[in-house]
């Protein structure tokens, strides 16, 4: 029987097996950032030890970056020693960093791909959990805690259990106006967050065929709100004409040669999953949430819903806080919550495509007048500058954004960007938890285009009759 | 890592769905570079009124009604939470900050992934159980003042007043390092052979994964 693209990737990366399961795993590639490296830096220092492969490892910094005014260094002092501690460790350690000045910065997640340096076929972990975004390139991605970080610093190895398979398979033509950005909400919408919980989520079908790279990796990236370790997606033409001529890919005969190989990431037509979904999109409508949690989600057309009609009593009373966090009231159609914020940016959605596909929208039009800020954060310093030589900038500029400098800002507010307590903001990342934006603050998950429509609105509306 | 074997606690509840990493300690206390001081700040949004620093040395105010700082859950060392417990970011300061914290075990219906593990490479026990048992535990946690459970890990059972009140799985291997207090490192090192062999074997294979001698990468 034939193997799913899951199962190639781990049993061609176990270097044991234990009795009850357990492998010991083999990880080409770890991504390191600010936040989750320090205490491993220090762990393997403690050890005595150097890195076992300093040249598997890349980092940037991204969480804590300021996306403004950077040539006045970072003015929040304990950012500022959790990022130069990343690049004393780098240089000890001989690890390749990204530094604050560098064009190449960006967020993690943005920057590996961008670079070739997450290739088909590889284990790639990082401690963030959305390193599942890298599967979008038929690699097994996935995020590790601050330990498992410095196990792979000290041994380039995990000790890991398999996970179940399960294939997501998205038919269909989208409409226009929806993008990957509403398949990912819609899966999540349809599994719940902790649906894919002990599964490697492979995405399948017409629709993902038809998604360039960036929209392949906004979809992995989500994976793990839906509970997922790793999203994946089979190698294609499209994978490999993304990678061509990428800075960290293989050129010359080791291309071919690896070209080779990475077409058999793949699913086999024989394989079974664990678990399958079919879901039509051909006539999905723009996703946007309502609540603290990724499933709390809504098409566009329509309304927040009415806890009273939940029957779980779990459910209801999560709702409930929900709504109330959220100060909205049960049957208001989605398309009259005005906003006051507008974030685009983070891993999700800080790709150049996704800039793209908000400047669309934008193009000759203004930020209405009830906005606060409307902010463009690129997810890297390449995105940035491959922008503004289409003149992006320009456009989010004459209609009243901001449009900063790379890195995490607002999806986490770590660094200076953030909302404040009370308000409600329209953005294209990934979480929606409480006080994720903010302390006190409401976020609404939503495409780039649908972002973009609302910071011109000054509420929601469905991007498709705008 | 702390070892593990049998925990008899006071426990308190938790009743949220979904609780995530950033719930149990709150982004801003991420900066630091080390692995303490983060117990004082588990559940800082919901555990106090005012807002949270890291480094900050002025007294805080509880929350009065959160339930970590009721009185009648003082010193407890076992967490009943709700389902998918630790979703969200990556972060293992969520464990730290438990384990610092005093607890020792989290019951619930379910653990989300990442969490899990972080949990157990820190002596930390996530003991799944079903869904209407851990509805019952919460009904008698709410009812009876003192209420304390035994988490017998080498035989993977839990039980309250002397009465099983269900059993749990683990994987062996996650069980013998929590019983042993061993870590993974250690563990990995002593097949470093192995290691190596995998390794000169995948260079052969795909050479393109393994930069050449002094190239950046
Ligand atoms: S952009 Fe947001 S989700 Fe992505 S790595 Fe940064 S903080 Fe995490």
């Amino acid at each position: 029987m034939g193997k799913t693209l899951y199962e190639k990737l781990w049993d061609s990366h176990v270097v044991r097996a234990l009795a009850d399961g357990t492998c010991l795993v083999y990880i080409d590639r770890q991504l390191v950032h600010e936040v989750t490296s320090p205490q491993a830096f220090a762990g393997v220092r403690a050890r005595h030890r150097g890195l076992w492969r300093a040249d598997a490892n890349l980092a940037v910094a991204d969480h804590n970056v300021p996306t403004k005014d950077r040539a006045l260094g970072i003015s929040d002092p304990t950012s500022r020693v959790q990022i130069e501690t990343l690049d004393r460790n780098c240089r000890e350690f001989g690890v390749v960093l990204f530094a604050m000045d560098d064009v190449r910065q960006g967020i993690v997640h943005v920057v590996g791909p961008e670079q070739g340096a997450t290739l088909p076929g590889m284990t790639i972990v990082c401690g963030d959990s959305h390193t599942s975004t890298l599967g979008a390139f038929g690699a097994l991605a996935y995020g590790v805690g601050t330990s498992e970080v410095e196990q792979v610093m000290a041994t380039q190895c995990l000790l890991q259990k398999r996970s179940r398979t399960m294939r997501v398979r998205l038919e269909g033509t989208v409409p226009a106006g929806v993008g990957a950005k509403d398949m990912a909400l819609a899966v999540i919408g349809k599994i719940g967050t902790a649906g894919g919980t002990g599964y490697a989520i492979e995405f399948a079908g017409s629709a993902v065929r038809a998604l360039s790279m960036e929209g392949r990796m906004t979809l992995c990236n989500m994976a793990i709100e839906a509970g997922a370790r790793a999203g994946l997606v089979g190698v294609d033409e499209t994978t490999l004409s993304y990678l061509a001529g990428r800075p960290f890919a293989p050129s010359g005969a080791l291309w071919d040669q690896a070209v080779r190989a990475w077409r058999t990431c793949v699913t086999d037509p024989d394989a079974t999953f664990d678990r399958e979904w079919v879901i039509d999109v051909s006539a999905l409508a723009p996703q946007v949430t309502f609540g603290t949690s990724p499933e709390m989600v809504v098409p566009i057309d329509g309304q927040v819903p009415d806890p009273a009609r939940e029957s779980d009593a779990a459910r209801r009373e999560a709702l409930t806080a929900a709504l109330r966090y959220m100060d909205l009231r049960p049957g208001t159609p989605m398309t009259e919550v005005p906003i006051d914020v507008v974030f685009i940016g983070s891993c999700t959605n800080a790709r150049i495509e996704d800039l793209r596909a908000a400047a669309e929208v934008v193009a000759g039009r203004k930020v209405a007048a009830g906005v606060r800020r409307a902010l463009v954060v690129p997810g890297s310093g390449l995105v940035k500058r491959a922008a503004e030589a289409e003149g992006l900038d320009r456009i989010f500029k004459e209609a009243g954004f901001e449009w900063r400098d790379p890195g995490c800002s607002m999806c986490l507010a770590m660094n200076a960007d953030r909302l404040e307590s009370g308000e409600r903001c329209a953005s294209t990342s990934n979480r929606n938890f409480e006080g994720r934006q903010g302390a006190g603050g409401r976020t609404h998950l939503v495409s780039p285009q649908m972002a973009a429509a609302a910071a011109i609105a000054g509420h929601f509306v469905d991007v498709r009759h705008h | 890592m702390q070892r593990f074997e049998k925990e008899t606690g006071l426990v308190v509840p938790l009743d949220r769905l979904n609780v995530d990493t950033d719930a149990i300690i709150p982004k801003q206390f991420l900066k630091a570079v080390g692995r303490t001081g983060f117990g004082a700040n588990l559940f800082d949004n919901w555990r106090y009124l005012d807002r949270g620093e890291p480094g900050q040395e002025t007294a805080r105010t509880p929350n009065p009604d959160f339930v970590l700082n009721k009185p009648r859950y003082q010193g407890a060392s076992i967490l009943l939470a709700r389902a998918n417990f630790g979703c969200g970011s990556s972060r293992e300061h969520a464990p730290w900050a438990l384990v610092e914290y005093g607890i020792r075990a989290i019951v619930a219906p379910s653990f989300a992934d990442i969490f899990y593990q972080n949990s157990l490479k820190n002596g930390l026990l996530p003991v799944v159980l079903p869904e209407d048992t851990v509805d019952r535990l919460f009904q008698a946690v709410e009812a009876e003042v003192g209420y304390a459970l035994t988490i017998d890990l080498r035989a993977e059972r839990v039980f309250a007043h002397d009465e099983e009140i269900g059993t749990f799985a683990i994987d062996p291997f996650r069980k013998e390092c929590l019983l042993n207090g061993l870590d993974d490192i250690g563990w990995t090192l002593r097949h470093e052979a192995e290691i190596r062999e995998y390794e000169a074997r995948r260079r052969r294979e795909a050479p393109w994964l393994f930069p050449a001698e002094g190239s950046r990468i």
